[in-house]
């Protein structure tokens, strides 16, 4: 089946940041006599510029194979997948995503300001001058006087905010995040989602984020496509009201509408029938 | 026995005094080998043992001072042929691991050839050698130590090599590193660890077969040289103190390497 969605009060004329095409990926068994595992089953969706989509789902429905199509980490079996209108291939050999994993993936032989400056040094932009904008993405996550510590001299959420910092060093118009907050407590990962939806806030990227929680895609997102298991497909994508509170405060968790959102959310997950305000049903 | 049943209590009672932990790890050992040395002086003394057969302590120490400028004129000769070998193949070994990591075809040609040099008997190609390059060249010796040393340093190496995780190969991928690039900025930072530990095993390796093959004839100018011409020449307390020489010289470079390695895994994962 293939769903084709769209939001009304995001219509945005520039091209589409993602665009995943009727994508169906079959990991084969290496087993013989063991099934092929069909991860993902002609899934379709779009992201527009500067929206937050959060893929949801129990484990082993696909949310974190179809972040990798997109990442062209993998590539699917039938359909297609497009960056900012290339293909997903083009874009990443262009840099156009930044990316988080659940792990930061630090390089532990690398200071924190060192580690940041890894796409940089990489794929060097003429007239960009590296230390400035590694302090500024030092400053923008809050590490400021941290810049010269190694990866096994800080915490996990400290960790994960570096990794976000490199995510974002080339300034990129899209961040894919495969639970980057999976591994951290409670509290950090409240903090930490509200830095994250600041810093969208300051560039305009949209967000393609892979998440567990329920409050966690809420909170962050635009809109929250819930994904099925077994064949992995697109099972329902819940549009979030907005809410009264500021975008990214604490006072939105406290919001009736965020309430209305995670139970909107947990019965498209557990097969509800009832559809609250604001939900777009197949 | 005295001196064994001695060291179990000694930290106990460097803690209580309050010893500075550096000096209370290093008290035990030092007490064990005092006690040693009374007893071996004792009983050389006591039992009367001919000299031949074990020189007493006090006698091997005045030799060594009396030596000292030989002794360490020896150890840098044969700490020279060491350290050459030692370098030259770890260098060889890296660069080659590199390769076998980067192609299979590499490693497939390599692993027999690794098994091969592992099981080469170093006492029995050092006399070829000689005859090779000429009695009076070291050239040997620094192959010999090649030999030794390589298969450590080449399959730490290689397994280091193969360390790095998954994350950072998505995360290559996704920053589009590749090729030589990739190798240098994840996958060697990554083996370094693990290619220091080679070195250490090699380390002594090195100079164990540097002055092994001394006893098979070429020039007379390292430590294993003067272990046989003093034997030879019954002086036995003066072979002892280059006896003493030798284990001074592989501890420096035992010593060398562990500090290296120290320093390498500072901020990484070790083996």
């Amino acid at each position: 089946m293939t769903i084709i969605i769209d939001t009304p009060e995001r219509l945005d004329t520039t091209t589409d940041a993602v665009s995943v095409d009727g994508v169906t990926r079959i990991f084969s068994a290496r087993k013989r006599g063991a099934a092929d595992v069909v991860a993902l089953s002609d899934v379709s969706l779009t992201v527009h510029a500067g929206e937050f989509v959060s893929l949801i789902g129990p484990s082993g429905c696909g949310k974190s194979t179809l972040l990798r199509q997109i990442a062209d980490l993998d590539q699917p079996d039938a359909g297609s997948v497009s960056v900012f209108g290339k293909t997903a291939r083009r874009a990443r050999l262009d840099q156009d995503y930044g990316i988080a994993f659940q792990q930061a993936g630090l390089l532990p032989w690398r200071t924190v300001s060192q580690n940041i400056a890894l796409p940089l040094q990489m794929h060097r932009e003429r007239g960009l001058d590296v230390a400035a904008r590694v302090r500024e993405l030092i400053e923008l996550v809050g590490l400021g006087d941290f810049a010269d510590r190694y990866p096994d001299q800080l915490s996990g959420g400290m960790q994960q905010r570096v990794a976000i910092a490199r995510s974002l060093a080339r300034n990129p118009k899209l961040l894919l995040m495969d639970e980057p907050f999976g591994a951290l407590d409670e509290m950090t990962r409240e903090r930490m989602q509200s830095e994250l939806l600041r810093i969208c806030g300051e560039t305009g990227a949209a967000v393609v984020f892979v998440t567990h929680s329920i409050p966690e895609a809420v909170f962050l997102s635009h809109r929250v496509v819930v994904m099925s298991p077994r064949p992995g497909r697109v099972k329902e994508v819940v549009v979030m009201e907005r809410a009264g509170a500021p975008v990214g405060s604490d006072a939105v968790r406290d919001d009736a509408a965020f309430f209305r959102g995670v139970t909107a959310v947990r019965e498209a997950l557990h097969d509800g029938a009832a559809a609250g305000q604001g939900v777009e049903n197949r | 026995m005295t001196a064994a049943t001695a060291v179990p209590s000694a930290p106990v009672v460097a803690r209580r005094r309050g010893l500075p932990p550096a000096l209370a790890s290093a008290l035990p050992p030092l007490v064990l080998v005092v006690v040693a040395l009374l007893l071996w002086e004792l009983a050389v003394r006591a039992l009367e043992i001919p000299a031949f057969l074990l020189p007493a302590p006090s006698a091997i120490g005045a030799e060594f001072a009396r030596l000292t400028p030989q002794i360490v004129e020896a150890s840098v000769a044969t700490g020279t042929n060491a350290l050459l070998g030692l370098v030259i193949s770890a260098v060889v070994a890296v660069l080659l691991a590199i390769a076998a990591s980067g192609a299979r075809v590499v490693d497939g040609m390599l692993a027999p050839v690794v098994v091969a040099l592992a099981v080469v008997p170093i006492a029995a190609v050092a006399p070829v050698f000689y005859i090779m390059f000429g009695s009076s060249s070291e050239t040997g010796r620094v192959i010999v130590v090649a030999i030794a040393v390589f298969v450590p340093v080449f399959v730490n190496a290689l397994r280091g090599l193969r360390q790095v995780s998954p994350v950072h190969r998505e995360l290559l991928r996704a920053l589009n590193i590749t090729g030589w690039r990739a190798v240098r900025t994840v996958t060697v930072p990554t083996a370094l660890p693990f290619v220091f530990t080679g070195l250490r095993q090699a380390s002594s390796l090195a100079v164990i077969s540097a002055l092994v093959s001394e006893y098979f004839g070429g020039p007379k100018t390292g430590i294993g040289s003067q272990i046989t011409t003093a034997a030879s020449g019954s002086n036995y307390a003066q072979a002892w103190a280059f006896v003493l020489g030798a284990i001074v010289t592989g501890l420096a470079f035992y010593l060398v390497t562990l500090a290296l390695e120290r320093v390498v895994s500072r901020h990484r994962p070790s083996p």
